[in-house]
């Protein structure tokens, strides 16, 4: 609990401390890019996971490295914690603002600073968004593999923080496969750079632990991607189920079948029917369940491979597989599976989306659960997810406006992230942890492993200011969460004070 | 066969307690690697077996004194493979040891390394503490990446106790292409054969000849195999290259040492004296060569990388020295996880 057991100043203090840093702040940066009023500040207030809203002291703006490095300087120098924050889309509360916190927006470094095809990279600034990069290496037949579903708008210095996948990362990994360097500064305001241009760098692999870390470690302020060649060609199935449990079971055979799927997502009937009826994409609206499955490759590769598939979907008891016959088909197929969420969102005043893994195999099962849940709690469930992973998705429809309901959601919610714990899995598979599963780390984690977090982040940031009280529960909140592992009686750390 | 994660973890509490440097050894083939080892010896090479294959899952989780060889004998009997293609330096070689120095084999720049391949592990930190990070799931962002961390701590952050790790289905198809070129002709070739998606998973340049290895479905590997050229070559030089077997590893104790240049692909041949091995498709280039330490390092460097002395020469400073705010970050990170420095201390640099 690194050092954040300050309490929240009253009204009065955080008028004068904002003042103060303020000040400090408008000594190197142009009055708009230090904002301070509460309209100013409303943008700020929330990321994609808007349940949680805070106004933070603060917001800065910065456009160069150097004055980041001030920044952080002259917050840590005040005591200021910082919360970091790319496009906001993030869906864990990962970029909520701390009350008494300045709120680092990388938003105006949207520069790509190099782009080169012989060396298949690009070096580009945390605020550039991810489609941006592929849409920029696309003359040269390149292209940034990750592609979350947020791509349009969510930034790759987002991306590192949360380690995001996206559709194609069955085949071609996540965002840490597939960056090679990022510049970052750390809580004392230095700049440093892990990883590089070679394949590896000496020491520790620094790089993999800043992947994910959600803000907590050091701010993100530069990005070398890998870029890959655009595959010759891509094909996709669809392939409809009349039972849940056969499409969870096909899954699992496709995979086995020593075919890597560039993507092989899943829609359950609710996430089907709400997005025909918005996206009128000829999906099967009485099937239980469908598969899409895409396969690329050479030409011969990407055709040898489409007919494995369809038999495998066949012999797992698909009611029907179609192949897109061309690019049109293929937009077509997938246009559905994109527009699956705000599809979801017409049908339901809220919904809320959950993101826990679990071992494949165990997929049919899990869902029998959550449909029996769902009764349980008188709450529907729409179905969208990246099936080859066991990466669930599953949304909670809910209307807010109804007492009672969110708190419900929640429950709901936390529930399905414990089953995934039980089948062998985790509670988040590529949103974060954030402010939102923070009790869920507690079911997940034994003490000991959340100690070490803590010490990984005392190690870089002792003072804890840089995102404090996100990712990694403390210690009092679990006991307080009743979830401590406790193992023969003892508690762990009978040191610490509980309450 | 036999879980010794008690008998491994009763060790370090007791050395922990006593302030008692460990040398942490799987099958002991690794000595020649990083700094003179120093402590006691902590035998880890008993805790082996593999706790679970689920070939349909793509998973695969062993005890980390499991032999190398062994496991890639298992998971060739399901058509599977660890893509990272761990180099077996000798029959006994872990898969703790591969996972600890992070090594990965030819395959590596199209495949990924070690760290690509790890979904989970179970560790015993400095305090004696058995932890688990990670799991056998593809996509996991619960706390920080820790697995990953161990792939190249060379122990000092933790004893491996097991790891769990994705698998890949072997390529259907494997064939060897040999073209006559130069050095720098050859980097040129595979920095624009790199621009394509070509089924490259190997590519070597021996001083002579450049060899290229294409995997992958029998249509798009005779497809890339015309459009390469070149005549066919002989595949076994992938697994004695993997393996260190190739006469350009001989007599490392004797002969000059053996440096590894970690590069940039498409970097230039470099220019130093002794003998040079194009691996990795121009990323990594192994040096036999008498220069001083220096020298190599500054080559390397001026191609954007970094230098090791692999084995042999001088052992005081094997790894490329840290950049400045590396270093003390790294040593806080060590504290963080063996905070009397009693695992492998001084293994990998004099302060971790
Ligand atoms: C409709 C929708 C679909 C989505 N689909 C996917 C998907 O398919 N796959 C997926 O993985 N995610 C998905 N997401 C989640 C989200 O888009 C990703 O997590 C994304 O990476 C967040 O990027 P961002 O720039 O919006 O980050 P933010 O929300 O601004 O921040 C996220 C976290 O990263 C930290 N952070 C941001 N920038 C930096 C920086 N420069 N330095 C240090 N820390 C930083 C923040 O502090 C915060 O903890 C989806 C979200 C939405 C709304």
């Amino acid at each position: 609990m690194a050092g954040t057991a300050a309490l929240a100043l009253d009204e009065t203090a955080r008028s004068v401390r904002r003042a103060e840093i303020a000040a400090e702040l408008l000594t190197f940066l142009p009055r708009d890019s230090v904002l301070t009023e509460p309209e100013e500040l409303r943008p700020f207030e929330c990321d994609g996971l808007s349940v949680y809203r805070r106004l933070p002291m603060l917001a800065v703006l910065p456009d160069r490295v150097e004055d980041v490095q001030r920044i952080v300087r002259a917050a840590a120098g005040q005591g200021v914690p910082v919360v970091a924050r790319g496009a906001g889309t993030g869906l864990s509360g990962g970029a909520l603002p701390l009350e008494d916190g300045l709120l680092l927006s990388l938003a105006k470094f949207n520069r790509i600073l190099e782009l080169d095809p012989d060396r298949r990279l690009a070096r580009v600034e945390p605020g550039v968004r991810n489609l941006a990069i592929s849409e920029a290496a696309d003359p040269h037949g390149l292209y940034y593999a990750p592609d979350p579903s947020s791509q349009i708008a969510c930034s790759i210095g987002g991306n590192v923080a949360e380690n995001s996948g996206g559709l194609h990362c069955l085949k071609y990994g996540l965002t840490v496969h597939n960056v090679l360097e990022v510049k970052v500064v750390d809580v004392a305001g230095r700049l440093l750079t892990l990883g590089g241009e070679a394949l590896d760098t000496p020491g520790y692999d620094l790089l993999a632990l800043i992947t994910g870390s959600e803000g907590m470690l050091g701010v993100i302020v530069e990005v070398t991607v890998r870029l890959l060649p655009k595959p010759e060609t891509a094909r996709v199935l669809l392939a409809a189920f009349d039972d849940l449990g056969r499409a969870g079971d096909a899954v699992a055979n496709v995979m086995a079948s020593g075919i890597i799927p560039a993507g092989l997502e899943m829609m359950d009937r609710p996430a089907i029917r709400a997005t025909e009826d918005f996206a009128h994409c000829g999906y099967p609206t009485d099937a239980a369940a469908i598969l899409l499955c895409e396969v690329d490759g050479t030409e011969a590769e990407a055709t040898a491979q489409v007919e494995e598939v369809r038999g495998v979907l066949e012999r797992s008891g698909a009611s029907e597989v179609r192949v897109a016959h061309d690019e049109a088909e293929r937009a077509r197929f997938w246009l559905g599976r994109k527009s699956a969420f705000p599809a979801v969102g017409r049908i339901s005043p809220d919904y809320y989306c959950i993101d826990g893994t679990i071992p494949r195999k165990r997929l049919a099962e899990v869902l029998q659960r959550m449909r029996q849940l769902s009764a349980e709690y008188g709450l529907d469930v729409a179905n969208v997810f990246h099936a080859g992973d066991g990466n669930l998705h599953p949304l909670i429809l809910f209307d807010a406006n109804r007492p009672g309901e969110i708190e419900r959601t929640e429950e709901f919610g936390g529930r399905i992230l414990e089953i995934c714990i039980e089948v062998g899995g985790t509670v988040t598979g590529e949103h974060g942890v954030g402010v939102e599963k923070l009790d869920q780390m507690c079911v997940q984690f034994p003490a000991h492993e959340l100690e070490q977090f803590h010490a990984i982040k005392r190690a870089w940031d002792p003072r804890g200011l840089l995102n404090p009280g996100k990712a990694v529960p403390t210690l009092q909140r679990c006991a307080e969460f009743g979830a401590m592992h406790v193992h023969q009686g003892n508690l762990p750390f009978p040191e610490l004070e509980r309450y | 066969m036999a879980d010794q994660t008690e008998v491994i973890r009763d060790r370090v509490r007791a050395a922990f307690e006593s302030d008692t440097p460990l040398c942490i050894e799987g099958g002991g083939t690794k000595r020649f690697l990083g700094r003179a080892p120093a402590g006691e010896p902590l035998k880890v090479g008993e805790h082996r077996g593999v706790v679970n294959h689920a070939p349909s899952e793509l998973v695969l989780t062993v005890r980390a004194g499991t032999p190398v060889a062994d496991t890639q004998a298992a998971l060739a009997e399901h058509g599977q493979w660890l893509a990272f293609d761990p180099p077996r330096h000798e029959e006994a070689s872990t898969i703790g040891g591969v996972v600890a120095c992070a090594l990965s084999g030819p395959a590596r720049p199209w495949t990924g390394a070690v760290r690509d391949f790890v979904l989970g592990t179970r560790i015993v930190n400095g305090r004696g503490d058995v932890l688990s990070f990670g799991g056998e799931v593809m996509k996991n962002v619960a706390g920080y990446d820790v697995s990953r961390l161990m792939a190249g701590a060379l122990g000092t952050l933790g004893v491996l106790l097991e790891v769990s790790f994705r698998l890949l289905p072997r390529p259907a198809w494997d064939r060897t292409r040999v073209l006559e070129l130069t050095a720098g002709e050859a980097i040129r070739r595979l920095t624009e054969w790199a621009r394509a998606p070509l089924p490259i998973l190997g590519a070597c340049h021996d001083g002579e000849r450049l060899h290229v290895r294409l995997a992958g479905a029998e249509a798009s590997v005779a497809e890339a195999a015309e459009r390469i050229g070149g005549e066919p070559g002989d595949g076994s030089l992938w697994e004695s290259l993997r393996d260190h077997r190739h006469p350009f590893f001989a007599n490392a104790e004797d002969g000059p040492p053996v440096w590894r240049l970690s590069v940039p692909a498409h970097a230039p041949p470099v220019d130093l004296p002794g003998s040079v091995l194009i691996d990795w498709g121009g990323a990594q280039r192994w040096v036999r060569s008498d220069a001083p330490g220096p020298e190599l390092r500054a080559a390397a460097e001026t191609a954007g990388g970094h230098a090791t002395c692999f084995r042999g020469g001088d052992r005081d400073e094997p790894f490329h020295p840290l950049a400045e705010g590396l270093d003390d970050l790294h040593a806080r990170l060590k504290c963080a996880f063996d905070p009397r420095r009693i695992l492998n201390p001084g293994r990998l640099y004099p302060d971790l």
